[in-house]
């Protein structure tokens, strides 16, 4: 390019409005500053978030572009890539749901119909109680003995019907 | 007053049919009956339809009660478990149960017999040996064994181990890693989750063996993150490994170091092709790469890199222990040594099969697997996972190894069987392989990502009737396309199911 003249430099200002509460804020600040130095710190990170908040919100987006100096968009594209993150707060209890072929050979669509229905709800989707949120998940390694859940990051095997009402029930139990 | 060894598996499936409630009510009901006990939270011992298992040692050995449920408990006690007295529920010794008795298990030869986070354990029964004999090698002659004993990547692209590694020795970078891709999402395989969480310690062995064998100082171990069992049992085990010195910078006053820390995967089945994973590790979209260049001169960071799967590694040590002579006695043809087989879906006995390559599909559905749980005929067995050919009745007597079946157009792969019983509907399963890849593709070629879901639509269309004859034609040729034009074999293989269901049960795809 011909007449250059000195870059100039736009100065990048942080967002100051975020939905984040301070607590929120802290935590994701900490993930980045534990994690940041790894080799890939990305998926650590958005790990780290996501088991301290539930979810990767919007706004901590925000902040873990600014820490790991990548743009807003690049993490979008990677939280969007891969199933397990997500963006929404989720329900108090997460319960997946095997779709996988060795789960179908014993009965995984009808339990899978039979969630959808007695919770009212599809996959992705939370409860109206705010107790459920319902996910798909392809194969939990439990394949000798499906049908298979998993509730709140434990698993479950050989989920009848009834069972599946057990386990909801006992989720929504008041701790 | 004497103390009882009472096991209880720890691994995640027995956990999911109730073992942590068995296991409590031991605990409780001996100290109320004042019997000492010394309760053991073992790996399963693969048998998992008689999970949860107890074992009780006795004089004459284990003896197994199965499955028990807490409420069973008590009457175990009534019955004088404690010394193996007899119950309903009681199998005899569990090295005389024959689906363990029939198997040939080197690789999982610990896995339900030791605490699996006992390094005491570990060492006790074998443990260390391989990298003991590795450490006083040449990282050549480390490879040569390896190549000789015909170790092939277990992870379902069979390639020799040995030469793999051969490559990375002779690359030139700053830094090489071993990574262990243990991000086992097929549908109907558990084995690396099984001896994750039931010998995490072989694991770290073999991963330092690699890391001796071609120079890398540092490993990683990506695991999928819908294994939370196995990623307790991994870290635990590696911060002991650490505090023993058999990881580190001086591992076993060697002087040689290595460094090994477990990643975890996000729920995207391309994770387990390598190419995604090493992307996906460095903190990216899991696209998958170009090939070449291999992972082996440019991989992670790209740098030389090892990729093996999970019981790939977890083989090393045996063979550095024993020989390669030793190791390839086993399997048939160019298949040496043993595959761990999971028998999975609806069938009877379900469960972990560790054989040498060259059984028969047959032997393992009915001999080890007693025919489907729902006592119907077995219409069809998918090999290899959602990638891999749905088999019919016919070749039921095809013996297991690697080129066999791909005379088949079938796969070994992972060694994952999953079995369906005659009420199975063939097309929608041909139209979830299909879905499946909409799912999961990562969307970088046309065939895999637009392919999968024309696939879809075809098989709708075949179905309801709309001129099938047509809709037949397009689907081979759509097939034909993704086979030879996708970049992996994500989209690559999906026909495999798609198409062995249309040749094998025609049929089921009719309005």
């Amino acid at each position: 390019m011909s007449n250059q003249s000195p870059k100039r430099i736009i100065p990048i200002k942080l967002e100051r409005k975020t939905s984040l509460s301070a607590d929120d804020q802290k935590a994701v600040h900490d993930s980045c500053a534990r994690l940041k130095a790894l080799p890939g710190a990305l998926l650590p990170i958005l790990h780290d978030v996501q088991s301290a908040l539930g979810f990767v919100p919007k706004d901590a987006v925000v902040i873990i572009a600014h820490e790991l100096n990548l743009s807003r968009a690049e993490i979008h594209g990677v939280i969007s890539f891969y199933h397990y993150f997500r963006t929404e707060k989720p329900g108090r209890h997460v319960v997946q749901l095997c779709r996988a072929e060795a789960c179908q050979s014993v009965g995984a669509v009808a339990l899978e119909a039979y969630a959808k229905r007695t919770l009212g709800i599809d996959f992705h989707g939370t409860t109206a109680d705010g107790a459920v949120t319902l996910e798909a998940v392809y194969c939990l390694g439990n394949c000798a003995l499906g049908p298979s859940a998993m509730v709140d990051g434990r698993l479950q095997g050989r989920v009848s019907p009834e069972r599946f009402d057990a386990l909801i029930a006992a989720a929504r139990q008041p701790s | 007053m004497s103390i009882t060894k009472i096991f209880v598996s720890g691994d995640a499936a027995a956990r999911g049919v109730g073992a942590d409630e068995t296991a409590a009510a031991i605990m409780a009901l001996a100290e109320t009956r004042g019997i000492g006990i010394q309760l053991v939270r073992n790996g399963s011992r693969g048998m998992l339809w008689l999970e949860p298992l107890i074992e009780v040692e006795t004089a004459m050995g284990r003896v197994a009660y199965g499955p028990v449920a807490s409420g069973e408990v008590a009457s175990l006690f009534e019955s004088g478990f404690i010394t193996g007295g007899a119950h309903r529920l009681a199998h005899g010794l569990t090295a005389e149960i024959p689906f363990l008795k029939n198997q040939e298990r080197l690789t999982f030869a610990r896995v339900g017999l030791t605490d699996p986070q006992s390094l005491q354990d570990y060492l006790q029964h074998g443990g260390n040996r391989g990298l003991a004999a590795a450490l006083k090698m040449q990282p050549a002659d480390i490879i040569k064994c390896v190549t000789d004993s015909g170790l092939r990547g277990r992870g379902g692209a069979a390639f020799p181990a040995g030469i793999k590694w051969k490559t990375v020795l002779g690359a030139s970078g700053a830094q090489k890693y071993i990574v262990c891709n243990a991000d086992e999402g097929d549908s109907g395989t558990f084995s690396d989750r099984m001896l994750m969480e039931g010998d995490p310690f072989v694991l770290i062995e073999g991963m330092t063996i690699a890391g001796l064998a071609t120079g890398a100082t540092r490993g990683y171990i990506y695991l999928r993150c819908e294994y939370p069992d196995a990623h307790r049992a991994l870290n635990a085990a590696i911060a002991t490994a650490y505090s023993n010195h058999y990881l580190g910078a001086d591992i076993q006053g060697s002087g040689r170091q290595f460094e090994l820390e477990v990643r975890l995967g996000a729920g995207a089945y391309i994770c387990g092709e390598e190419t995604s994973l090493l992307e996906s590790l460095e903190g990216k979209r899991g696209e998958i790469r170009f090939k070449p260049p291999l992972p082996a001169i440019e991989g992670l960071f790209g740098m030389p890199t090892v990729i093996n799967n999970v019981i790939t590694l977890a083989s090393v040590p045996i063979i550095l222990d024993r020989g390669a002579e030793f190791y390839r006695t086993f399997g048939m043809g160019r298949s040496r040594g043993t595959l761990p087989l999971q028998l999975a879906g609806n069938i009877k006995y379900g469960g972990l099969i560790e054989k040498a390559f060259g059984l028969t599909l047959r032997q393992v559905l009915y001999d080890f697997g007693g025919g489907a749980l729902s006592g119907r005929p077995i219409r069809a067995v998918q090999v290899g996972g959602p990638l891999g050919a749905y088999m019919p009745e016919s070749q039921f007597d095809t013996p297991l190894d690697y080129e066999t079946f791909a005379a088949l157009k079938a796969m070994l792969g992972h060694g994952g069987m999953v079995v369906f019983d005659d009420s199975v509907d063939m097309a929608a399963q041909a139209r979830y392989a299909m879905e499946f890849c909409t799912i999961e593709s990562c969307g970088k070629c046309t065939p895999c990502r637009i392919g999968s879901v024309r696939g879809v639509e075809v098989i709708d269309r075949l179905c309801a009737g709309e001129s099938p004859a047509k809709q037949e034609v397009l689907l081979r040729d759509l097939c034909e396309t993704m086979i030879h034009g996708s970049l992996c074999a994500m989209g690559g293989l999906t026909p495999y199911p798609v198409i062995s269901a249309l040749n094998h049960f025609p049929e089921d795809f009719t309005a």
